[in-house]
């Protein structure tokens, strides 16, 4: 699904540039979950946002379901973006003016779906993460788990291949955090694929593989 | 565009009500006032022009006055008059193109003051000019049934008379055809030949016109004549002057004053004071202009502010879009059409309004002499306010880009 092959980036700063991302090589499965761990500053997020196909790289390969993701222009980058990924962020940003419903179809509409037809999936995502009353309310009137509930199903809608979670847990209490990652394992039954970048243990120990990252170098992926 | 589109513009500017309001007022209020002082400006010239509208533009009126300087033996302070002979020497000089004297009948005012005029049992009393056939074109006389005065009228001394539509319907009844009928003027009959309307109103249209040389016979002006007036053709300001000093010149030479004698004929140059006149408006007109355009680039520095602010707060919003798939083009062309579509609705409350004081002022303030029909060049709105859409277009463009640019991750970690 994801192979990566001697990934180099590097951030300009000032007149130096710094190396972030040392010959990153990994390899992951269709419908593996693999949790990325490192300290701050170790280049996960950097990592996220190359496998996000949010930033570019310097030197390497990105293959990402047999694609060749490199030197995207950004029109090319958002529709592979719309196309096989899914995002779920530690503060679920979703959109403060819409609704639950609303948030959820925002892909679709990136798609081109017209608005009933995509109200009609966004309720069945909904009803799919327990939220089909809410669909009608905004996220300021939804506690963290919700919110986060309708991120996942928003990350879902678009049929991913790839879902990215970029801490999904570090805002919430370790219950909801429980109910959280119960929802994202669920999800990952049916067949996706998922990466979920974390620093806590809990997160890691549930899924199947744990890549840790050291300046910007993979440490040890067993 | 789609309707999809518009409930996407509509929810988002309905999120920050105040912000949205606040960019509206910027631009309806500069297009307001765009369009209230070229209203009161178009007001100002039109209520001046109104005034130039009853005579011709291109005149030259000269009165007789007193001398001041000693000439030719004559102490100062001798009263000049004008008679038959100043008029038959300017009528023969170069560059007079039509020519009237006027004498005004005793009993009444110095000019022609008001005499009383009889028909049967009605009489009231009107003021009665006696001219020469030319006084048509240097009062913009507007003839509606029969004919002005004529040369024949003047050689024969004939008793004619014109007279003006309220004249005619107080003597004769509105609408009555008075043609050859005989009214009686200061206690002479005369036939009445002519009725004519003039756009300087009322003032002018309560007249009775007669030969000169018939008034001058029955009302014992001998060859009196207290007025001259003759057009310059399309002389400029120097040339219509140049005519003025060769009148006067003229003048001079018949009644033995000194011709630099200032007050021995006084001289009203109508070219030059509708030529100072349109100067002055062109300077209003600039003026306005130029107030209008402070007001439209103080417009366009709002929006273009709110704008950047708007688009500022949005970054995370950008940012999630950007990862759910939203191209940088599609960012950008919200945005704008976001800007676009408040400009246009700004601008639009703006110009409405705008008129909508002017017609108040119009209906509210009777026509004056200063101020009457405040149109609106509408025109010239319309321009302002595509030219604020534009600027708004371009204020939500700008910060669009810089915004489309920005990495998702980088935005959606901003708190």
């Amino acid at each position: 699904m994801v192979r990566l092959d001697k990934i180099n980036k590097y951030y300009r700063v000032g007149a130096h540039s710094l190396h972030v991302l040392r010959d990153v090589d990994l390899e992951i499965e269709p419908g593996e979950m693999v949790s990325i761990m490192g300290a701050s500053g170790s280049g996960k997020s950097t990592l996220l946002n190359v496998l996000g196909i949010l930033d570019g790289y310097e030197r390497g390969e990105y293959w990402l379901d047999g694609t060749l993701m490199r030197d995207l222009n950004e029109r090319k980058a958002a529709h592979y973006r719309n196309k096989f990924l899914g995002f779920v962020f530690q503060s679920f940003n979703l959109l403060p003016f819409k609704t639950a419903a609303e948030n959820v179809a925002l892909p679709l509409y990136y798609q081109k779906v017209p608005r009933r037809k995509r109200n009609r999936i966004a309720m069945q995502y909904l009803e799919r993460v327990g939220l089909l009353d809410w669909a009608e309310h905004l996220p300021s009137e939804m506690s963290g788990g919700q919110k986060q509930r309708v991120a996942i199903a928003r990350a879902l809608i678009g049929k991913p291949r790839l879902i990215l979670a970029d801490e999904p847990t570090g805002a919430l209490d370790s219950e909801t955090s429980h109910q959280i990652m119960d929802l994202l394992t669920e999800i990952h039954q049916t067949g996706i694929t998922m990466i979920v970048v974390t620093h806590e243990h809990d997160v890691a120990a549930r899924t199947q593989r744990v890549i840790h990252l050291k300046d910007g170098r993979v440490e040890a992926d067993p | 565009m789609s309707l999809d589109r518009w409930l996407e513009i509509l929810s988002t500017l309905g999120r920050n009500r105040l912000r949205t309001f606040l960019t509206m007022l910027s631009v309806a209020w500069g297009i307001l006032m765009l369009v209230v002082l070229q209203g009161a400006g178009q007001g100002l010239s039109h209520g001046t022009q109104e005034q130039f509208k009853d005579d011709a533009v291109n005149s030259i009126w000269m009165f007789a006055g007193r001398t001041t300087i000693p000439y030719g033996g004559y102490p100062v302070g001798r009263r000049l008059t004008f008679d038959n002979g100043d008029y038959d020497a300017l009528r023969d000089a170069p560059g007079v193109e039509h020519l009237t004297g006027r004498y005004g009948i005793r009993g009444g005012g110095f000019f022609g003051g008001e005499v009383i005029v009889r028909r049967g049992d009605k009489s009231s009393s009107f003021d009665v000019r006696s001219v020469h056939p030319d006084h048509l074109y240097l009062e913009k006389t507007i003839m509606v049934a029969g004919r002005f005065l004529n040369q024949r009228d003047l050689d024969g001394h004939r008793k004619v008379a014109v007279i003006g539509m309220p004249v005619r319907d107080f003597l004769f009844g509105p609408g009555a055809d008075p043609m050859g009928q005989w009214i009686e003027v200061n206690g002479v009959a005369f036939q009445v030949v002519g009725v004519f309307t003039d756009e300087g109103g009322e003032g002018e249209l309560r007249k009775v016109y007669l030969p000169i040389t018939t008034a001058q016979r029955a009302f014992g002006g001998n060859d009196r004549i207290n007025m001259l007036m003759f057009t310059v053709g399309d002389a400029d300001v120097a040339e219509s002057q140049a005519l003025a000093d060769q009148a006067i010149a003229l003048m001079a030479e018949h009644h033995d004053f000194a011709p630099a004698d200032k007050q021995a004929v006084r001289v009203r140059n109508n070219v030059e004071a509708f030529d100072r006149f349109n100067k002055i408006f062109k300077i209003i007109e600039l003026f306005v202009w130029v107030i209008g355009l402070g007001t439209i680039v103080a417009g366009i520095v709002g929006v273009s502010n709110i704008m950047m602010i708007a688009v500022k707060e949005r970054t995370k919003e950008i940012g999630v879009r950007k990862a759910l798939g939203a191209t940088p083009s599609s960012i950008i062309t919200m945005i704008v059409e976001e800007a676009v579509f408040l400009t246009a609705i700004a601008g639009y409350v703006g110009l409405v309004a705008g008129v909508a004081i002017l017609q108040l002022v119009a209906a509210v303030l009777p026509a004056n002499d200063f101020f009457s029909d405040p149109t609106v060049d509408l025109g010239l709105a319309i321009k302002a306010t595509v030219i604020l859409i534009v600027a708004g277009a371009l204020a939500g463009y700008f910060p669009a880009r810089a915004a489309a640019r920005v990495n998702p991750i980088v935005a959606l970690r901003d708190q």
